[in-house]
């Protein structure tokens, strides 16, 4: 069977003035893949992303992104995926229910597949007890959760989150990586960042970024195997050290 | 020259921030503050470094009380909130130089002391703070809260979002000032950072769950923990769920980390279990205990007795 490409770039570059932050980058993602996207602060990751998602420009080289260039059709780039942050979870003043109806709403769904999402999102994390609950007052955990949940309304072929589960406590990660797991087992791709050296073994594949360029792209035991090391922290470790920028 | 904590709560009208909290940083100790977002880390800093009051039991800081002398306890620490809150229009020499001011001292007078972090940020002295990366501001800021050198330091979370690497040398930096006997109070919710530590308390939910050194900590768990891998990871996590007295099933890096309920347990009897599910690759054997496995067992513990 002929692995289904969600994701396509070649030579993906993006100049600010004089400074390179992402140097001619190439790689493919498959359907139903978690795709682990590491580098040191700097390297030019959140850079890549923003390109990936429709939001800033190439300078120059191509990337298709769940079919669509993301030079030609942002536009459609931006409605066939999902994305969450670290940082901008959700409407801290609305409930969780508003909150799905809100972005449900941005997603173009209608009315009965908003109804239907918000059950079958509240039954899946089991939030019954604190669906008309300000999103505020719930733990850090359950947001990401939510967040995460939200971010898949409107089914897309690919979620790119970026450090899903910065701060979240040890057992709240998990349970969030499992929510992962399943997503990606439906056929979801999971294009996801993470200074998590642990996490990064649950990927199906993982690229490493130093200084613009991706130095390292493979399964994380072949990773292992290549850098002599029996962690993805040593990977990391060893490709990474690059030179200090301010 | 340490800090010492009495049976100190906080709360933020209903929720209890700080619930009945006592332990003792002794002097030129490396102590580290391990827990997640929302665990009261920050809030004990606060007390701690008197912006805020607590609502009952007593801390001192290097010998003074935190609500009678905090004068002189502002004189006396070093803090680096989690936040970064240097000024961003204001160059790196030039913040440098206010915080030396503000404390009555120069930059030359405890050159000595932030020499190591200093020269790496040094060539870019005249860039201002606004423009530095992750890890440069997290240097002139540590830089800035040593300059008026301080009997305590207190480190709010100053690792998080930061990449391994940089981590390592944030961590090496620590080593080296608690050598010039400085006392460190650190947070983090990195739990492989707790192995670096004198001594860990780990905190949750307002609670201390367990104050120690990382290698009793580690050393005193009473439960075996077995790996266990196969090549379906997420079907393996499932599988292992719905085996009979199962304790905890939590993913661990490359394995799973799974602990059972009773005594008499025999890893042969779960092999064959998966094996009849049609595992592929799989291997069980036991497993090396972490700061990360001990923290969750007393997590949930906590969470059932909440219950």
């Amino acid at each position: 069977m002929k692995l289904e490409k969600v994701i396509e770039v070649g030579d993906l570059t993006k100049k600010f003035g004089d400074f390179t932050a992402v140097k001619r980058i190439n790689f493919e993602v498959f359907k139903g893949e978690i795709f682990g996207f590491l580098g040191a602060n700097g390297a030019g990751k959140t850079t890549a992303m923003k390109m990936l998602i429709g939001i800033s420009k190439p300078t120059s080289g191509e990337a298709t992104v769940a079919g669509f260039d993301v030079k030609s059709n942002s536009e459609m780039v931006k409605k066939s995926i999902g994305y969450m942050s670290q940082r901008f979870s959700m409407y801290d003043d609305l409930t969780i229910k508003e909150n799905i109806t809100f972005f449900g709403g941005i997603y173009g769904l209608n009315r009965k597949q908003i109804r239907q999402k918000t059950e079958s999102v509240i039954e899946e994390l089991q939030l019954q007890d604190v669906a008309d609950k300000l999103v505020g007052s719930l733990p850090l955990g359950w947001k990401q959760k939510l967040a995460f949940s939200v971010s898949l309304l409107h089914e897309p072929k690919i979620v790119f989150l970026d450090e899903p589960t910065g701060g979240v406590d040890p057992i709240t990660r998990r349970q969030f990586w499992e929510l992962i797991y399943a997503e990606a087992n439906k056929g979801t791709t999971i294009f996801v960042t993470t200074h998590y050296m642990d996490e990064a073994e649950y990927c199906d594949r993982v690229s490493i970024m130093v200084d613009g360029v991706i130095e390292a792209l493979d399964t994380p035991k072949k990773l292992k195997e290549q850098f002599g090391t029996d962690s993805m922290g040593g990977v990391f470790l060893k490709l990474a050290r690059g030179p200090q920028k301010p | 020259m340490g800090i010492t904590l009495q049976h100190i709560s906080k709360s933020y009208k209903k929720v209890k921030a700080l619930d009945d909290v006592s332990f003792d940083v002794n002097p030129g100790e490396l102590f580290g503050l391990i827990g997640p977002d929302g665990a009261g880390k920050t809030t004990l800093f606060r007390i701690l470094t008197t912006l805020l009051i607590p609502d009952e039991g007593i801390a001192e800081v290097a010998g003074l009380d935190v609500i009678k002398d905090y004068k002189a306890i502002r004189k006396a620490v070093g803090y680096m909130p989690g936040r970064f809150s240097l000024y961003q229009d204001l160059t790196v020499e030039e913040n440098l130089n206010f915080f030396a001011t503000v404390f009555g001292t120069s930059i030359e007078e405890n050159y000595d002391l932030i020499k190591d972090i200093y020269v790496q940020i040094e060539p870019f002295k005249d860039r201002r703070a606004g423009k530095l990366s992750g890890g440069m501001k997290q240097k002139l800021a540590l830089s800035c809260a040593l300059i008026h050198k301080p009997k305590v330091l207190f480190l709010d979370e100053p690792t998080t979002g930061v990449d391994p690497v940089s981590r390592k040398e944030f961590w090496d930096m620590l080593k080296r000032l608690k050598e010039k006997g400085i006392t460190i109070l650190v947070s983090t919710p990195y739990m492989d950072e707790a192995a670096l530590c004198d001594r860990i308390a780990l905190i949750q939910e307002g609670k201390i769950l367990e104050i120690d050194t990382p290698e009793n900590i580690v050393k005193n768990h009473p439960k075996t923990i077995y790996n266990v891998s196969a090549k379906e990871t997420y079907r393996l996590i499932q599988d292992l769920k719905e085996y009979p007295d199962n304790r905890s099933v939590f993913a661990f890096g490359e394995y799973i980390h799974y602990t059972h309920s009773k005594e008499n347990f025999n890893p042969e009897d779960i092999k064959n279990y998966l094996i009849k599910k049609n595992h592929q690759q799989l291997e069980i054997h036991p497993a090396k205990v972490t700061i990360e496995d001990v923290f969750m067992d007393l997590a949930s513990q906590h969470n059932t007795e909440g219950n």
